[in-house]
């Protein structure tokens, strides 16, 4: 079983690097979201860099919502999806190391290069490491979320938008503590971190179960 | 995973109805199916052969009836999944990768079979497209892959939808002769479609619409 989940991980980093898109075009749509903002808010750089934090996890969120349509719809269009139903591997594990696989080409560079465009926003030392620390936590938790997003809506030929409007009220809570750690002058960094590391666990458990069981569901 | 595909299998279907929403699709279809054996599920469009096929592989709910798996002489309904190769009207092939990879992940996610991807679609005569893009292939072309896939995975029990759609008609003789080589083999197939495939001895399930 173990082989059947490595080859579905493989599988989908395989077509994310030959389809190409979906990772590189997620930090591109990070980076202009984060480019713009400070246009829009005008050249208080003290202002900037107290919102900062703020930004980057909000640029996170769309980014990561953005490309997860596809996440079950491509291999539900093309009929990949009831191969998979018919492995001996259970459905949970597989969503499970799709929504990994997917993060690790989406979440994972963005995550890790948020520091980078941390500067463009002014931030200073502590904040520099904070953000890409909650990011590295936070970008998972928003993959698993938007995965149940995503089997809800695998049959729907636009469900983009309908996946976003399902997620963004989950990822509430996500949000407040990655943010409140991520701003660790105000707050001690520890307490909402280890809040935003339990949210992240419980999405890990749990987003799977739910997201088999509505793809389960799409077939009626 | 492996198992002995001479022996003895059964697929039971009892009285099966199958609803989608308020709408019966079809009631009332039995059928015993044992090795060696081929059942064609024929009638009118949009009668439910599809939904049928899609019942038994488990991607439905049934409305009523069951559906059972015999095995080495005991029932075991919760293997029926593992012993199902299904090929739909979507073929589970990805544009992006080559044929070879579509037939490797395949045999990964379903169990390996006897022949490996180039011995698979040697069979179909397709091998000059192993290293191809899916993408780059014609629908008929598709076809011949996805039923590549049969061989290269180890499944008793083979479900098919319109097998011949899109194969001229070499392509539909090459399909024939590798059913009637899993059938004489011990294996098990049940095919949804209005142009019968022609083999001696095969069980008719005739669909009427309501």
């Amino acid at each position: 079983m173990t082989r059947i989940l490595l080859l579905v991980f493989l599988r989908d980093l395989m077509l994310a690097r030959r389809i190409g898109g979906g990772g590189v075009l997620g930090l591109v749509f990070f980076l202009s979201l984060v480019t713009v903002v400070p246009f829009a808010i005008g050249p208080d750089l003290r202002l900037l860099s107290r919102i900062g934090p703020a930004i980057l996890w909000i640029a996170a969120l769309l980014a990561t919502l953005l490309g997860l349509d596809r996440l079950f719809q491509a291999d539900h269009e093309d009929g990949s999806l009831d191969q998979m139903l018919l492995s001996p591997a259970p459905l949970e594990l597989i969503v499970l190391l799709k929504c990994v696989a997917h993060w690790s080409v989406t979440g994972l560079p963005l995550a890790l290069l948020s520091p980078l465009f941390g500067l463009m926003l002014d931030l200073d030392g502590p904040a520099l490491w904070a953000v890409p620390a909650t990011l590295l936590v936070g970008t998972p938790t928003f993959t698993f979320l938007g995965a149940i997003g995503a089997a809800l809506t695998v049959t729907l030929r636009r469900g983009g938008l309908l996946l976003s409007i399902l997620v963004v009220p989950l990822a509430v809570p996500v949000l407040i503590f990655g943010v409140s750690a991520a701003q660790s002058g105000t707050v001690p960094f520890l307490t909402p971190f280890l809040i935003l590391c339990a949210l992240g666990l419980a999405s890990v458990a749990l987003a799977p179960i739910a997201a088999a069981a509505a793809l389960r569901g799409a077939g009626e | 995973m492996k198992m002995d595909i001479a022996q003895r299998c059964y697929l039971l279907l009892e009285n099966l109805s199958v609803a989608r929403g308020e709408r019966v699709v079809f009631g009332g279809v039995s059928l015993r199916l044992g090795s060696g054996e081929i059942a064609e599920v024929t009638g009118p469009n949009g009668v439910g052969k599809s939904t049928l096929l899609r019942a038994i592989a488990g991607f439905l709910p049934l409305g009523s009836g069951r559906i059972s798996w015999v095995e080495s002489e005991a029932t075991d309904s919760a293997l029926l999944a593992e012993r199902i190769h299904y090929v739909g009207h979507l073929d589970g092939l990805k544009s992006a990768l080559t044929a070879r990879e579509n037939l490797d992940i395949g045999r990964g996610l379903l169990g390996r079979g006897r022949l490996t991807p180039l011995e698979a679609l040697d069979r179909m005569e397709l091998a000059h497209v192993l290293d191809l893009p899916v993408g780059y292939l014609s629908a008929g072309q598709r076809r011949r892959v996805a039923l590549a896939r049969l061989l290269t995975t180890d499944r008793p029990l083979w479900l098919l939808d319109e097998p011949l759609t899109a194969l001229d008609r070499h392509a539909r003789a090459l399909l024939k002769a590798v059913v009637a080589d899993h059938i004489g083999s011990g294996g098990l197939m049940l095919a949804a479609t209005h142009e019968q495939l022609g083999l001696p001895g095969t069980i008719q399930v005739r669909l009427e619409a309501r």
